[in-house]
């Protein structure tokens, strides 16, 4: 590799840094767009000359949004949701990881195709049966109705995913393990679970997303209890096709994106001591 | 940083090795880490392990896979649902109904169409800045992941919004910064769907872009180092050293894009607003939405889910195909 780059001419390796740091801003743009829009005073965020900067920050719209409806409780909500999901859909995937990766048995390879099959189906095309399952059981209009499904949704990608960190526990830890006493619970908790955790941190990030960002299942289940809502519902109060409350949107936007950011720092942070120092002998 | 790539190059191999082993059924060499446990006898512990996950899945997926199945043969309108109108059979009838709409062939259309267009260019993207972030030095490089985080971190509802406001025909940079006075992009069906292809590659190709350097930097560096020493110009070493071994991760990718591409929703129904004037931004995702929850037409949104889940059943198998063939070569 670094042969590879020393041929390289200078020049042209300017040229790449400096387009690669134009793209970034180019990518980076709207990011920065969404945050000055929120911190705009109403007046210029409405204004046919739109400036890359303003003069007057303002916390009108954080306000406006903290203020209409119960913004505060629609976070939880959704916090509510996709923590339970993360830490519900990790110990599944966990234990059944373990069972297609260290055990032989009937089924086995059928089974994992089965999960392959299941991550292509497309969640939204089950949203009527489910409208359907979800009514017939009362859980319309409650948490729990977003939670399931996500759980379900999350599952066989977690599985794949998780498979890989698992098979990269050494067999020697476990027979090891089993030679000293420990039972077979002791082993998967004490000795596996914390080796996978950051493969399991891993696999939250994509659960986490998908489950946060979740749209469809929050418009479809969450008809009438509006108290049960979640933030992109929320969200779109303030936007009405006709009539946006540009910063309304875009202030509602930062406070839901945030957590997402704050996420894939910590679990960077989380992956940084993870693994490979954990397994190597 | 350092952290997400080396994770995302553990799991990508992982799965890419582990789906390469799947493939071989018993037949193949058995790894070490499969041998049956030392203590042995405990027939029932792997499916005692798989019970939770078999649970939720067969409630909450193949239930209503079937349910899906079972809706689209029958009558199931507004009526059945809170009139209390018994459900009658129809067999096929929701399907023909469906295919002599004009008005689903052309979603159809769109639909494939759309897809590909976001899956291409999300690939070219991503593999394009994979490699130039091969070729710059730390800081450009800590810049251009950060920025693509941000992208991948950013929700979808809110990533829609962003990009509406800044191609907002009145307040909007872009029109400004581009002289456009006050065009607007959601007017017109095919610039309406280029913006929201905009904002699906924007929101994307961080995924490919992650994924394909970490493989990059996976390969070892006397493989580069010898096909340099013998020659090779970079087209060549790309073409013939680093594109064969990263087809795994490609062809993983591919696949991810195309299904998150052929099932966009989020983005569509919030910039144009619920599938452009007069349906002429619909995808089948947000058609059979409409159907189902705006006509009450449930057993037509059903067959409309029908047809997605077939089509993407259609893509898993040839996904399967090629893990095969890959597990045979290598």
């Amino acid at each position: 590799m670094n042969l590879v780059r020393a041929r390289v001419r200078r020049p042209w390796r300017l040229a790449a840094e400096a387009s690669a740091l134009l793209i970034a801003v180019v990518v980076a743009f709207p990011l920065y767009w969404m945050v000055l829009s929120a911190f705009k005073p109403a007046g210029e965020i409405e204004s046919t000359a739109p400036r890359p900067w303003t003069l007057e920050p303002s916390l009108d719209s954080f306000r406006r949004v903290f203020g209409q409806q119960e913004f505060g409780r629609y976070f939880l909500n959704s916090l509510l949701v996709a923590g339970t999901v993360v830490v519900a859909s990790a110990l599944i995937a966990f234990l059944a990881a373990t069972a297609v990766t260290r055990f032989r048995f009937r089924f086995r390879t059928t089974l994992l195709i089965m999960f392959l099959v299941a991550q292509m189906v497309p969640v939204e095309a089950l949203t009527i049966p489910l409208f359907f399952l979800m009514r017939d059981f009362g859980q319309l209009n409650t948490l729990g109705s977003l939670i399931l499904p996500h759980i379900a949704f999350s599952l066989p990608f977690a599985i794949w995913m998780l498979r890989g960190f698992v098979k990269a526990v050494p067999e020697a830890l476990e027979e090891a393990a089993y030679i000293d006493g420990a039972s077979r619970a002791r082993f998967l908790w004490q000795i596996l679970f914390p080796l996978v955790f950051p493969g399991l941190v891993a696999t939250s990030v994509f659960s986490f997303i998908s489950t946060w960002n979740d749209f469809l299942f929050a418009k479809s289940f969450i008809i009438s209890d509006t108290s049960q809502s979640t933030l992109p519902m929320a969200l779109l109060v303030f936007y009405k096709p006709d009539d946006p409350d540009w910063g309304g949107v875009m202030a509602a936007s930062t406070v839901m994106t945030i957590p997402v950011l704050v996420f894939f720092v910590l679990v960077q942070r989380r992956l940084v001591s993870g693994l490979g120092g954990a397994v190597k002998d | 940083m350092t952290g997400v790539t080396k994770s995302l190059t553990g799991a990508v191999r992982g799965a890419v090795g582990v789906r390469r082993g799947a493939s071989r059924p018993r037949g193949g060499s058995r790894t070490s880490n499969t041998a049956p446990r030392p203590t042995g006898g405990a027939v029932g512990t792997p499916w005692l392990y798989l019970a939770p996950a078999l649970v939720v899945l067969g409630g909450l997926l193949v239930y209503p896979v079937y349910q899906l199945g079972l809706i689209s043969f029958l009558e199931y309108t507004q009526a059945q649902v809170s009139g209390g109108e018994p459900t009658t059979f129809q067999g096929l009838g929701n399907y023909a109904e469906l295919f002599g709409d004009g008005e689903f062939w052309r979603v159809l259309l769109a639909t494939v169409v759309f897809a590909a267009a976001c899956v291409v260019s999300t690939l070219a993207v991503g593999c394009a800045l994979a490699v130039l972030l091969t070729r710059v030095r730390a800081v450009p490089r800590l810049a251009l992941m950060l920025a693509a985080l941000g992208a991948w971190a950013t929700p979808a509802v809110t990533g829609s919004t962003v990009w509406l406001l800044l191609f907002d025909p009145d307040f909007g940079p872009v029109n400004r910064m581009l002289g456009l006075g006050d065009h607007s992009w959601t007017y017109g069906r095919l610039s309406a769907f280029a913006l929201v292809l905009l904002e699906v590659v924007w929101c994307s190709f961080p995924f490919v872009m992650v994924t394909v350097y970490a493989g990059i930097r996976a390969v070892p560096a006397e493989v580069l180092e010898a096909a340099a020493l013998d020659g090779a110009s970079q087209w060549r070493i790309w073409r013939s050293v680093l594109a064969p071994m990263l087809r795994p991760i490609l062809v993983v990718v591919t696949i991810q894009s195309v299904i998150w591409d052929f099932k966009v929703f989020t983005q569509i129904y919030v910039m144009t607003n619920g599938g452009g004037i007069a349906g002429q931004n619909l995808v089948l995702n947000v058609y059979a939405y409409q159907k189902a929850f705006a006509s009450s037409e449930y057993s037509l949104g059903s067959a409309i889910g029908v047809v997605m889940l077939l089509i993407l059943l259609a893509v898993t198998l040839v996904y399967l195909r090629l893990l095969r063939r890959q597990g045979e070569e290598l």
